[in-house]
């Protein structure tokens, strides 16, 4: 391959870089691949420039103009990235949406962006945007790709992937050359990219990105560490998040990388065991996911490969904690991981996908130190990043060699960080958003003079690396009038495998509280171990060997903090927190102020001499159906 | 496979004549008449012990009836034994599982297409020859049509009695399917599944019957009088063992017999829509 120079500058668009790619690989490269049907498809740069020229076309031929927005929603699939590639090269903007919003989200976005065209995957989607297009004037086609089950649509508006395709050939032969002038046409200061912000209070806003802001930030990004057009991604958290775009357009595009898709989200573990991705990027909660298995697969495990997991992670953590304090370490040392790593690491990692990992990236939320070491100590290189939507994704990374777990690390190239007065983090670089859309006040809060104002407290420590403390609102502050960050102590509760999620509680109160999710596979299998008979999650949850165990749990967790910042008090809930029903945001962020409202029961009686609650509310079920909930739960005291 | 003349959507596919069965001196099954026209999904409901599955048992060989007549695509099959029935074009799933619980997902479902591979022994020891094309074209038909359209590819591997209940129904219509059947005996696909699997499952029924690809006509035994109501095209009723109406939904729902048979079950009716 001629290793020809992509000059990233301000009259470059992502559909002319996308151009210049197609042209430069043509058919001699794959640019991505999907597992369909149990084989990897692949499909060259030459396919994919052919699809999205002609989706492009097809699209302007039903009469898609410069600046309309297009509306998407679906799986991780190739058909998604080229629609949004063709929305982008007819100048149009695209807007993400998650694939597991509810109706009336769909329908505000949908809205609120004046989306003249929807593209959905498959009549799922057809069906939300069938629903909802009474109510959403501006609306006119919809275009799906999946035809199973849409036998019986025949409106006209609803239309085929491949059939608006056959439009774009037709357009073509008439006037040929059109795809690359309206390429030519673009600028790079030319909004690409319309984002809704999931938003842990308020209605979502939408971020309006250059193709320029998009751009700088993959090459900063790839400055610090470099990917290679033979390496190889696997694209399977949703595109509605700017983590994903980062990878596969803003960095993906900008150096040639492959691109895979998985079959289905059940099936994306086991795909990405299948690739060895040289890059990720995805939310805690994953790594959470992944460490939670590994814990259990432990515990489910032989008792000679129990002691061999032991002792192999023994060496590896008091490696990596060596690494962390950058001290050299001794050749002994390094033997012992050596065979650490034959006897354990290797085989753990193939099984997590990670064998070529080169860099991981874990962003969008806190994750706790004890997550972090795990993985550092099996030699992967995990490292935080911080960064907002509005700043293109990332601003700030762990440099190689430079980790230190309880920082989200430096700013990359041509990005300035500083801390307010107030002590909220600001930052400025090429990346940094226009403006919400429609949402002038809310532009002028977050943007002052190139200024990105983030809502979050943090600090600079003594090596220039960024301490993000938290979101301003979720600090709290203990009784003996010390800040903390609940963060901090639900990232260490949610290491013990039984627990999945904990909102915990405390805010200029008397003494810490939590309430507790345990994860039903985990504590299910616990309790069959122990002959511990249940139903249904509710139930398992009140069990008092269920509290006694989650106690355990907490009682680790709170070792070595000090005594006002221990929990005292816990209650298991009845469900796991769920976005469906607001608690948590699509990208998994507890929604403190919501949860407050909404279990404020709970959390009187969190603050009572009393030994149980009463609730008395709903739970709303993925298809929008709500169910009417009657429990009683348990408070536990922990004995300090 | 179709060995008899081509039937023609809206003909006569299956019928049964005036069937008699008992078991001793219960009367399982009274005169009851069907007939099952091509491209149909005809239901058979009726309260427990009303015959349903002895009714389906009669139509897929494992019981034969003391009188009566059962025609498939024209031919008398009334002493076919259940697998020449199943080479005729008839497929079924089981009210209790019947999957092999030891074996893959994949594994189950290639054993119902299993009557139609032609290549011996020999190369099938060997995996050459006629054995390797059949078994490439039989992956292709599998992956790309049954494992697709039941979205079971992410368990695909996974041993059949490990998985939850509902999965496990889905693999069965799934084995069902590879046979590649003209009628398909469903016998309460439906019943320990959740609403959502439900949902689920009567949209796999529905494309089955109506995508251009399977067409397969639908015998349905279930108790789930919202999914049956909604997505039959003609529904039987019985009581112990005789057939109160036969026609279509609106025309059963209407009947005072049928009420009063299903009288108790109107809740359930109502809450499933």
């Amino acid at each position: 391959m001629d290793e020809e120079k992509i000059e990233i500058s301000k009259d470059l668009t992502i559909p002319q870089l996308f151009y210049r790619q197609c042209k430069r690989y043509g058919s001699g490269k794959v640019a991505m691949r999907e597992k369909e049907f149990g084989i990897w498809r692949p499909f060259t740069w030459q396919d994919y420039f052919d699809n999205v020229k002609y989706l492009s076309l097809g699209m302007v031929s039903l009469g898609l103009k410069k600046g309309d927005k297009v509306a998407m929603i679906g799986d991780n699939r190739p058909e998604g990235v080229w629609a949004e590639m063709a929305a982008m090269c007819a100048g149009a903007i695209p807007v993400w949406l998650f694939q597991d919003c509810m109706m009336e989200e769909v329908k505000y976005i949908v809205d609120h962006s004046d989306s003249r065209f929807f593209v959905g995957e498959t009549q799922e989607e057809v069906d939300k945007a069938l629903a909802i297009m009474p109510r959403c004037p501006k609306l006119e086609y919809i275009i799906w790709d999946d035809p199973k089950g849409m036998r019986r649509y025949n409106q006209e508006f609803l239309m085929s992937i491949k059939k608006t395709q056959e439009l774009g050939r037709k357009l073509d032969q008439k006037e040929p050359g059109l795809f690359e002038k309206l390429i030519n046409e673009g600028h790079g200061e030319d909004i690409c990219l319309l984002f809704y912000t999931s938003g842990t209070t308020a209605l979502p806003k939408g971020a309006l990105l250059t193709h320029y802001n998009m751009l700088s930030m993959g090459q900063n990004l790839m400055a610090v560490d470099p990917c290679y057009d033979t390496d190889d991604f696997v694209s399977y958290l949703p595109f509605a998040w700017i983590g994903e775009q980062m990878m596969s357009i803003s960095c993906g595009l900008q150096i040639g990388y492959t691109l895979n898709f998985p079959e289905e989200p059940e099936t994306a573990q086991h795909n990405i065991r299948e690739i060895g991705p040289h890059v990720m990027f995805a939310a805690p909660r994953l790594y959470e996911g992944l460490t939670r298995q590994v814990q259990v697969k432990y515990l489910d495990s032989t008792w000679i490969k129990r002691k061999a997991y032991e002792v192999a992670t023994k060496i590896g953590y008091y490696v990596a904690d060596l690494k962390f304090e950058k001290k050299p370490i001794p050749w002994y040392w390094k033997v012992l991981n050596y065979f650490a790593n034959i006897i354990l690491q290797k085989k753990l990692k193939d099984h997590l996908g990670m064998s070529r990992l080169r860099h991981a990236y874990t962003g969008g939320a806190a994750m706790g130190p004890d997550h972090f070491r795990f993985f550092h100590a099996l030699g992967v290189n995990l490292k935080q990043i911080y960064g907002q939507t509005e700043i293109a994704g990332i601003s700030v990374v762990h440099m190689d060699g430079d980790i230190k777990f309880d920082t989200v690390g430096t700013p990359i190239p041509e990005t300035e960080v500083k801390i307010t007065e107030d002590g909220e983090i600001i930052s400025k670089s090429p990346s940094v958003f226009q403006g919400y859309y429609k949402m002038e006040e809310e532009t002028k809060k977050t943007l002052k003079d190139g200024w990105l104002y983030s809502g979050d407290t943090g600090f600079i420590d003594e090596d220039g690396h960024l301490v993000v403390f938290d979101r301003s609102k979720d600090v709290m502050v203990l009784n003996d009038g010390r800040p903390f960050a609940p963060q901090y102590l639900e990232s260490r509760l949610k290491f013990s495998p039984y627990v999945q999620d904990a909102w915990v509680i405390g805010d200029k109160l008397p003494h810490v509280t939590a309430v507790m999710c345990i994860d039903y596979s985990v504590v299910g299998k616990w309790a069959d171990e122990h002959k511990i008979n249940y139903t249904s999650y509710p139930e398992l949850s009140q069990h008092p060997e269920v509290y006694n165990l989650i106690q355990k749990q907490i009682e680790e967790a709170n070792k070595g903090l000090p005594g006002p910042a221990r929990i005292y008090k816990f209650v298991n809930l009845f469900k796991a927190f769920d976005a469906d029903d607001d608690e948590l945001t699509r990208t998994s962020k507890l929604r403190r102020g919501f949860m407050a409202q909404r279990y404020k029961d709970i959390v009187d009686v969190l603050y009572k001499d009393q030994g149980n609650v009463h609730l008395d509310m709903t739970i709303t079920y993925e298809d929008g159906r709500i169910q009417p909930i009657k429990t009683d739960l348990r408070i536990q005291e922990i004995a300090m | 496979m179709n060995t008899t003349g081509e039937v023609q959507e809206g003909e006569v596919l299956l019928k049964l004549e005036d069937i008699f069965m008992a078991f001793g001196k219960v009367q399982a099954l009274n005169g009851v008449s069907l007939e099952v026209k091509k491209g149909e999904i005809h239901s058979i409901i009726g309260p427990n012990g009303a015959g349903k599955t002895v009714m389906m048992n009669c139509i897929n060989g494992l019981y034969h009836p003391q009188k009566g007549n059962i025609y498939f695509k024209g031919q008398r099959i009334n002493g076919f034994l259940p697998h020449k029935r199943a080479e005729l074009g008839i497929g079924r799933t089981f009210q209790k599982l019947e999957l092999y619980g030891g074996m893959t997902v994949l594994d189950n479902i290639k054993m119902g297409s299993h009557i139609h591979l032609k290549s011996g022994i020999l190369s099938g020891s060997f995996y050459v020859g006629k054995t390797r094309a059949e078994e490439i074209e039989e992956r292709q038909f599998i992956e790309e049509e049954i494992i697709d359209l039941l979205e079971i590819e992410g368990i695909r591997d996974q041993v059949a009695h490990m998985l939850p209940y509902g999965l496990q129904k889905r693999v069965e219509l799934g084995r069902a399917l590879a046979l590649r059947p003209d009628v398909i005996l469903l016998d309460e696909p439906m019943a320990g599944l959740n609403l959502e699997e439900v949902e689920d499952m009567a949209r796999f029924i529905l494309d089955i019957n109506e995508e251009e690809r399977w067409k397969v006509t639908c015998v349905l035994v279930e108790h789930d009088m919202g999914v049956v109501m909604d997505i039959s095209h003609r529904v039987l009723v019985l009581d112990f063992g005789n057939m109160i109406i036969d026609g279509p939904p609106e025309e059963v729902s209407k009947n005072p017999k049928v009420i009063k048979a299903y009288l108790g079950e109107e809740d359930l009716y109502i809450s499933r829509k």
